[in-house]
């Protein structure tokens, strides 16, 4: 590991005695979760709590004639039927647009369908029962009626002017169009001496959380105030979001969010049944719960990535890229999420192709269409895969076209390590990156040479191997330009308090919310570590809009950078408070005294002189006792977010070694390898398994993951069974290395790292089998590489 | 509608009389009407692993098997091995290797780990991913898991790694 921290007032702060920082510990609270004991909102009951099932559409664009629930309120333990006009009494729609993606139009979308169905799992009424097996019984004696329309599902043909208009409002099928030309592209065109283009499809898939979906809202009409229970990332965002469509003030809302089984960016967004589930709650003037089932989940959980990008790659006999150009089409269902939006997987692949390279001739459009298929939105590594395995394949075609070594192109083309800060051509600032530090290391792991010369000695044997590079920039600690500017209430800054308690202890409340990445123990390593107690005297307490200061959450890789920087500054200032009572109560000076161990120390010789228990029962008890005009303040709140930079890039590589079957398609993954630079490392431990699992979510996309339409939107893979995930017998082993570029926007130093590894897995992955198909002049640019793509590109099939 | 039927069972070594309906599946025996929460429920139809317990000594998907078929039957859930200190030095190598994020499936995957270091007491990698292939994790990426349960079965062997 290199280090190279220019910051030296971090030194003081983070690197003292017992410090944390840099520290693999165990995160706190694993116990609870691994004997069965946590709180999922799927575990949540409340007194005369109902449950609430979905009846759902099973026609992709209908519309809805009638609705006979007169059956089913007659079911046992039936309490309501309520359809999508009633509950529109309760809570307004809403429309999934922000301001700074000019020109992003959506239609208004309802808790539940009015009038009309727009997918297939679009929910048309709510059945509230004493139990959900009451109401799942109850659902299937309500009769819809509907009337069949035209279902647009491919988005090649979306904006044809033959294919019929979801939204008449609108004026057509396209909800976002960006174009962006920077530097000379045609003339560095003209001076390549080799063009190679390419079409890239990307099978749309989705997160699969194991913990589905859940919500539980409790309207309590004495109070008028609503509690819900919900795994969400951003509890003040739904906070936010709820009080606006149900008519109340954000006071009278109170998020709270316990144990979550998995988001990675599916429980970031408000979705249509939980929105009416928090309705439901307030009609019913009493606890509604809904959990989703499997099949509801792949019906209506957001799906990523459904992209077909033409790119195109201009290059010298010298390995010099001219320029890049592309054009991404991806279909994102009926309407723009909320809040949001489906447009910012676009723009970030608009945003990030090329970003590794120095070339500053780049051309791209991309537009975002409607469809009659479930919403598409951000899930882990927004766009990335996109852009990195468009940006990764490009450079490997042009490094086979003019036969140099997909390192060597690389090496002659990344942004040189010392030539930050710099801009990319599509405007993004990078403060500092270590791409060719990242590279270098990457080649020392995996011993390239070695691999290279096992891969020749084996094709001898007919055994066909492939390696695979992929070099990639992460969009982490977004500021106010994310969403703030474009007019959504999601906070960019998060806020940290800490206070010392009676006996000593310490009680940290934070914005950032946990689900599993390890905020909890990011905040306690900080927040012992500046203070200078150890971890088991901290307890930190997250997901409850009522007991945290107000921020944003944990998304877009953010937790650790500013809601880490946050616990940073408000423990300085508990620090300082507590040297300052310590100080008038030892009738010492602040600078002669330090916290070591949970107690006030002599700088000087390291001598104990007060334990912070007896401090704190001085403070707390006997206050008559501190001199005069003594105010002691044990409680410290710090906010923060980055105001420098929009974004705290980070960068990375990644390698893929494979075997492939060339009778069968199949691609047996051997081993993988990332080189990563999240800067200040809090927790190696916890930074290297949320690169782990990032890659291997990649791999799933690369390999085995796509929600299967038909021609009439209809989703035909909608289970665990047909619908593959990675299981741990098809996963290799992989190996994480990292360079350290700290980030000098914060005393911290930390940027993020949870989608690095989802960035470039599938790029590697895609990368090897090319080359391990070169043998057969043939290549692959559609993921999942299923054998069938493979068997195609082939010829076998 | 079925009438419910009355079953008598052990559960975590409890005595259990309950009426339940024929339709009613162990899970949500377990989950809805024990309150023993820590057994997960994914996808409800056997593929996950997240619902995995023991009934009479096999690790079985709770949510594929019938309450009224555990009469007379005894059945053990996370919480059971938990108290009994069974899989604590199991549960101890998942602290220390962080391996798990959300936790969700970790109940599932320890007795599946469990169930396979009873039948094979030094099973080598390729052998503990083969067994938790029907338990899904979406957070690891599986491999400090499989490094969990390596350095568990070393320990029990009494050998180092």
């Amino acid at each position: 590991m290199t280090s190279d921290k220019a910051n030296p007032e971090a030194l003081s702060a983070l690197d003292r005695p017992n410090s944390y920082i840099g520290r693999t510990v165990p995160r706190p609270n694993l116990d609870r979760l691994m004997q069965g004991r946590g709180l999922y909102v799927s575990d949540v009951e409340l007194p005369r709590m109902a449950h609430v099932v979905f009846l759902r559409s099973p026609h992709a664009h209908a519309r809805i004639i009638s609705i006979d629930a007169s059956a089913a309120k007659q079911m046992p333990g039936v309490i309501a039927v309520v359809s999508g006009r009633e509950l529109s009494t309760v809570i307004t729609p809403w429309v999934g647009v922000l301001s700074h993606l000019k020109g992003l139009k959506s239609a208004p979308q309802s808790a539940i369908a009015v009038d009309r169905v727009c997918w297939q799992g679009e929910a048309v009424a709510a059945v509230v029962a004493a139990s959900r097996a009451q109401a799942e019984d109850a659902a299937e004696h309500v009769l819809v009626k509907y009337e069949g329309l035209h279902a647009v599902t491919d988005m090649r043909t979306a904006l044809d002017p033959a294919t019929p208009v979801i939204h008449a409002s609108l004026g057509d099928n396209l909800a976002f169009e960006r174009i962006h030309d920077a530097g000379a592209v045609d003339q560095a065109f003209a001076e390549s001496d080799e063009v190679v283009d390419a079409e890239f499809v990307f099978g749309r898939h989705t997160g699969v959380t194991l913990e589905p979906r859940a919500v539980v809202a409790d309207w309590n009409v004495a109070e008028a105030r609503l509690t819900i229970y919900q795994g969400t990332q951003a509890p003040h965002m739904v906070q936010n979001i709820a009080a606006l469509h149900l008519g109340l003030k954000e006071s009278q809302v109170r998020v709270v969010c316990k144990d979550v089984g998995g988001s990675f960016g599916i429980k970031v967004h408000i979705y249509a049944d939980e929105m009416a589930t928090y309705a439901l709650s307030k009609l019913l003037r009493r606890p509604v719960k809904f959990v989703a089932d499997r099949v509801e989940s792949f019906n209506t959980d957001i799906h990523a990535r459904d992209h077909r990008c033409k790119g195109k790659i201009g290059v010298k006999r010298d390995g010099t890229i001219t320029a890049f150009e592309i054009d991404d089409l991806t279909g994102i269902g009926p309407y723009s999420m909320y809040p949001r939006t489906s447009a910012i997987e676009a723009n970030q692949v608009v945003n990030l192709v090329g970003g590794p390279y120095v070339t500053g001739n780049y051309r791209a459009r991309a537009r975002v269409v409607f469809q009659n298929k479930n919403v598409m939105c951000q899930y882990r590594a927004v766009g990335h895969p996109i852009a990195c395995s468009v940006t990764e394949g490009l450079v490997d075609l042009a490094a086979m076209k003019i036969g140099l070594d997909p390192l060597e192109i690389r090496r002659r083309n990344l942004i040189a390590d010392n030539a930050y800060p710099c801009a990319s051509p599509s405007g993004l600032r990078f403060e500092q990156l270590s791409h060719h530090a990242a590279l270098a290391k990457l080649v020392q792991m995996m011993d390239y040479d070695a691999l290279r010369a096992e891969q020749a000695a084996l094709r001898v044997k007919n055994v066909h191997r492939g390696i695979g590079i992929a070099s990639f920039i992460e969009v982490t600690n977004p500021s106010a330009a994310f969403y703030g500017v474009g007019g959504a209430k999601i906070s960019s800054q998060d806020g940290v308090a800490v206070r010392l308690d009676a006996q000593g202890s310490v009680i940290c409340q934070t914005s950032i919310t946990e689900q599993g990445q390890g905020s909890e123990s990011l905040t306690a390593q900080i927040v012992g570590s500046v203070l200078g107690v150890s971890m088991d005297r901290v307890r930190v307490i997250l997901g409850d809009t009522d007991n945290t200061p107000y921020g944003g959450g944990t998304w877009a890789s953010r937790g650790a950078g500013i809601g880490g920087e946050a616990a940073l500054q408000a423990t300085k200032v508990l620090r300082k408070n507590i040297l300052d009572i310590a100080a008038a109560i030892l009738q010492s000076t602040p600078g002669e005294l330090d916290i070591v161990n949970n107690a006030v120390v002599k700088v000087a010789d390291g001598a104990p002189r007060i334990d912070l228990s007896e401090l704190a029962r001085i403070v707390y008890f006997r206050p008559d006792t501190l001199p005069p005009g003594v105010q002691p303040e044990l409680m410290a709140t710090r906010h923060f977010v980055p105001r420098e930079y929009p974004f705290a890039f980070t960068n990375g590589v990644q390698a893929s070694w494979l075997e492939l079957d060339t009778d069968t398609g199949f691609v047996k993954l051997l081993k993988h390898w990332v080189v990563e630079d999240c800067g200040t490392i809090i927790n190696p431990q916890l930074v290297d398994e949320q690169i782990r699992g990032g890659v291997v979510q990649g791999l799933g996309a690369a390999l085995f993951e796509k929600c299967v339409y038909d021609e009439r939107g209809q989703l035909t893979n909608a289970n665990m069974a047909d619908y593959l995930v990675p299981m741990s017998g098809e996963m290799p082993d992989i190996d994480v290395g990292h360079v350290v570029s700290p980030t000098l926007e914060s005393e911290l130093g930390a940027k993020g790292a949870g989608e690095a590894g989802t960035a470039g897995a599938a790029a590697a992955v895609t990368n090897a089998v090319n080359d391990a198909l070169k043998p057969f002049g043939a290549i692959v640019t559609e993921i999942p590489l299923t054998p069938q793509v493979i068997l195609t590109a082939l010829g076998r099939i | 509608m079925t009438a419910a039927v009355a079953i008598s069972l052990s559960v975590n070594g409890e005595r259990v009389e309950a009426n339940v309906l024929p339709r009613l599946n162990l899970a949500d025996f377990l989950r809805e009407h024990l309150k023993l929460t820590g057994t997960h429920v994914g996808c409800e139809h056997g593929v996950c692993g997240a619902c995995t317990v023991r009934v009479n000594g096999d690790i079985v998907r709770s949510c594929l098997l019938l309450a009224v078929q555990t009469h007379n039957a005894t059945v053990e859930t996370i919480e059971g091995l938990s108290d009994s200190g069974e899989i604590a030095d199991l549960q101890s190598a998942f602290r220390e290797r962080n391996a798990l994020q959300c936790g969700f499936c970790t109940p599932g995957m320890l007795m599946a780990a469990q169930d396979l270091l009873k039948q094979s007491p030094s099973p080598d990698r390729g052998q503990i991913r083969e067994h938790l292939a029907g338990n899904y994790c979406r957070c690891t990426g599986y491999q400090a898991i499989v490094d969990a349960i390596e350095s568990a079965a070393w320990a029990r062997a009494g050998r180092l790694p």
